[in-house]
């Protein structure tokens, strides 16, 4: 076993009895709720334990910072796009327990889909693996995709093998009036594209000659921002790709991310209600039970 | 099959013959056998067929098995080549549920790039089918003109151009489901951020353990506007390896970057005639898309990299019709073997990508000891080797010296750092080598979340987990099923 001495500690620190939570940075700490008073909480191990560069994965705990990442992957021309709001607080096992994509999902996909290998404690305080260092693999049940977004409900994350990719050589932020339907179809994979009702926010990365030949697809009305907008943070809403349009007119301040459909808003989130009805819920139950009986992990936190 | 009568199985044919259309239960001796096994070698034992066409006859085909306390196995185009869909049980032959008459493209949303599919569509004929909208779905596995979507998602499969793309779990956003206890959920959704533990991700490659899939909305992805699809050849396996990993020092993910060692590309040569080289040890084929500057610049790298790690030659795909020609090449390995010997046994392991010419060797090593045909054509680009030994299982001994090649051959994967799988899946095959991989209290994980789908272990039973892993109690391969 390569098991590193700080995550044995972790295990032991998690022990087995008493509830008990995982802190990273504190950047989304508010997700799914606060943990019931009086639960513990862990830091998960930090640090980089290996970066391959020619096998385009990086092994790290959990607590590392998501800039530390991004800083030694740069290195190398390359970046795993994890994307936090704020990166040199929050930390990689934060942003995948909370399981929310950054704003280049649209091309780079969701963070569930960088996670190759997961080592988690478990609600009995053992040591768990799921997955493993490569980069296609479908030896026994997918436990790391179920991990990611789980809010640390179903175990601790202490260390986890990301997939890494290349650096785009050239990344271009416009801004532009235009249909956000449009602008988006007239483009070959943008890495994202974002919409506040009025302005058009496109994120095109890539070989320079194509970024350059497609912010000319887009037009003279378009033009080249620095930065993307700053985005509202009282809420966050998830819709149907194919419904956000349908945003236009209603009150803001909102951002809309086109063709994902997550939608920042200032005012707060509905509270979604307690539960959609019908089996969909009852699953995420009886996962829960399955994997912490005693109910001990983030006690107070999520939907199970 | 057992030669022990299957009481009760007349009670349970008529139960699902009164709930489901005429003809779409079948018991005759002719389909029991043809169920019996999938595309791998082993054979179990059905005890009746079904070919429902609804989710509501899934529905009925799953509660009235229970009923009669007897086992599901749900079931595609049956191309698997672990034995995931090989009806075993310890109880009586098990209701195997094929999905193949459900076999509609729902609805397309070209401009959300969506599409709802039923389980039992083939995957090419859904690129077919949205080819029109500039769009395909990305996964291709070899058998894409035979495999079903829903077995695409049962095995989580991937293709050369998973590479780039990713696996079918990337491209699954919701996937209706009949429950081992006969409810229908739906897991997932068509939004980005579904309340609730991603179940999806969890059902996509569970192999049927964890229920049916009866509705899939998949993600299409649009075409490329630039693709060039090369052929470099090599004259040792090292210089192809050290391309591959050169390749990908170089920065450049490509599309699909395939491997093909002499003996299949002559072998597939004298069947399609695609040109490949018949004096290299190894070929590559390496296609790049995306927009146009960048594909020129990654190809001229591509071919760089290939010539200053000794490539006698790299080809480039002038016209749609030449790149063709190549993928046909590549995707008709194993028709080509046909024409050698009648039998083949395909491995699927994968390795981190350093350490694919190491292994080869040891492929190659293991082949010779035992005095089996070898031959590998496989995705180097992401490490996942496809050994691949043809023989006729006439010939006395033989099966057993396959037998005992594979698992040396997986050792030795293991033994380099991968795993059992990159998209064949465990089925039957691989059970018994989950230990070499996953520690008790890993697989223990597994057996929670499979119970919490399939407390009562009734849906495509001892697959995937081995016994005592808290899905039954079975160390081998039961009796019943053959190898």
């Amino acid at each position: 076993m390569d098991l590193t001495e700080s995550l044995l500690a972790f295990a032991d620190e998690i022990g087995a009895e008493g509830p008990v939570c995982a802190v990273g940075g504190r950047t989304q700490w508010e997700v799914g709720g606060l943990p019931t008073p009086g639960t513990r909480e862990v830091r998960a191990p930090a640090g980089i334990v290996s970066y391959q560069p020619e096998e385009m994965i990086v092994r790290c705990g959990a607590g590392t910072t998501v800039a530390e990442v991004d800083d030694a992957l740069a290195g190398r021309g390359q970046m795993t796009p994890l994307d936090p709001a704020h990166p040199t607080q929050a930390t990689v096992g934060g942003v995948l327990a909370v399981g929310r994509s950054g704003l280049r999902r649209l091309r780079w996909g969701p963070v569930r889909d960088l996670v190759l290998e997961a080592r988690y404690v478990s609600a009995e305080g053992r040591l768990v693996k799921a997955g493993a260092p490569v980069v296609k693999n479908v030896t026994g049940f997918d436990l790391c995709r179920l991990l990611v977004g789980s809010l640390g409900t179903l175990g601790l994350i202490g260390e986890v093998v990301l997939r890494v990719l290349p650096r785009p050589a050239t990344a271009q932020w416009l801004a532009g009036a235009g249909d956000p339907t449009a602008v988006l179809a007239s483009l070959y994979r943008p890495s994202s594209v974002l919409w506040d009702g009025h302005t058009v926010w496109v994120l095109l990365e890539g070989h320079p000659a194509d970024v350059a030949a497609q912010a000319g697809v887009l037009g003279a009305r378009f033009e080249p921002v620095d930065h993307p907008p700053v985005l509202p943070t009282g809420g966050r809403r998830s819709l149907p790709p194919g419904e956000v349009t349908g945003l236009a007119g209603s009150p803001g301040p909102w951002i809309a991310e086109v063709g994902v459909g997550v939608v920042h808003t200032a005012a707060p989130s509905p509270v979604p209600s307690s539960s959609p009805p019908g089996v969909g819920h009852d699953m995420d139950r009886k996962v829960k039970e399955r994997f912490d009986p005693t109910g001990r992990l983030n006690p107070g936190r999520a939907w199970a | 099959m057992s030669d022990v009568p299957d009481a009760g199985v007349d009670a349970v044919v008529a139960d699902l013959a009164a709930a489901l259309p005429g003809g779409a239960v079948r018991s005759g001796a002719t389909e029991l056998a043809l169920y019996a096994r999938d595309a791998s070698v082993i054979e179990g034992e059905a005890g009746v067929v079904c070919f429902p066409t609804t989710t509501a006859e899934v529905q009925a085909c799953v509660r009235i098995a229970r009923a009669h306390g007897r086992a599901v196995v749900p079931r595609g185009s049956g191309t698997g080549l672990a034995g995931g869909a090989v009806p075993v049980s310890d109880g009586p032959p098990p209701v195997v549920v094929v999905t193949t008459k459900m076999n509609r493209v729902v609805s397309v949303d070209p401009v959300a790039r969506v599409a709802w599919v039923e389980p039992g569509v083939l995957n090419l004929d859904l690129s077919r089918a949205v080819a029109d909208h500039g769009l395909h779905f990305a996964p291709d596995p070899s058998s894409q003109q035979s495999c079903t979507v829903g077995g695409n998602v049962a095995n989580n499969s991937g293709g050369p151009h998973c590479l780039a793309y990713g696996v079918t779990s990337a491209h699954v956003l919701a996937v209706e489901v009949v429950l081992p206890d006969g409810e229908v959920a739906v897991l997932g959704g068509l939004h980005p951020e579904p309340e609730g533990y991603d179940l999806r991700g969890a059902f996509v490659g569970s192999e049927g353990t964890m229920g049916i899939a009866t509705r899939i909305a998949v993600r299409l992805t649009p075409d490329p506007p630039a693709v060039r699809t090369m052929l470099a050849d090599f004259p040792t396996i090292e210089a192809a390896g050290a391309t591959v990993t050169g390749i990908i020092a170089a920065g450049i993910v490509p599309a699909a970057l395939e491997m093909m060692d002499a003996p299949i590309t002559r072998a597939v040569e004298a069947y399609v005639g695609a040109g490949f080289p018949l004096d290299a040890t190894a070929i590559l084929l390496v296609e790049v898309d995306g927009l146009p500057d960048g594909v020129e610049a990654m190809a001229a790298t591509v071919t760089e990299v290939a010539m200053a790690n000794g490539a006698g030659g790299v080809r480039v795909a002038a016209d749609a019709a030449e790149r063709a020609l190549l993928w046909k090449g590549r995707r008709s390995a194993f028709g080509a073997i046909a024409r050698i010997a009648p039998n083949y046994y395909l491995h699927d392991a994968v390795v981190p990508r350093s350490k694919l010419v190491d292994v080869l060797r040891q492929v190659y090593e293991i082949a010779g000891r035992y005095d089996l045909t070898m031959m590998n054509v496989f995705h180097a680009g992401d490490g996942n080797l496809h050994p691949l030994i043809v023989f006729d299982r006439r010939v006395p001994g033989v099966m057993e010296r396959v037998m005992a090649a594979g698992r040396e051959i997986l050792h030795a994967c293991v033994a380099a750092g991968g795993v059992l799988s990159g998209e064949h899946g465990i089925g039957l095959e691989k059970r018994d080598y989950m230990h070499l991989v996953f520690t008790p209290d890993d697989l223990d994980a597994q057996g929670r979340l499979r119970a919490a789908f399939d407390p009562d272990g009734t849906c495509n039973p001892l697959k995937v987990l081995p016994g005592g892993a808290g899905c039954g109690d079975v160390q081998h391969v039961p009796e019943g099923a053959w190898i």
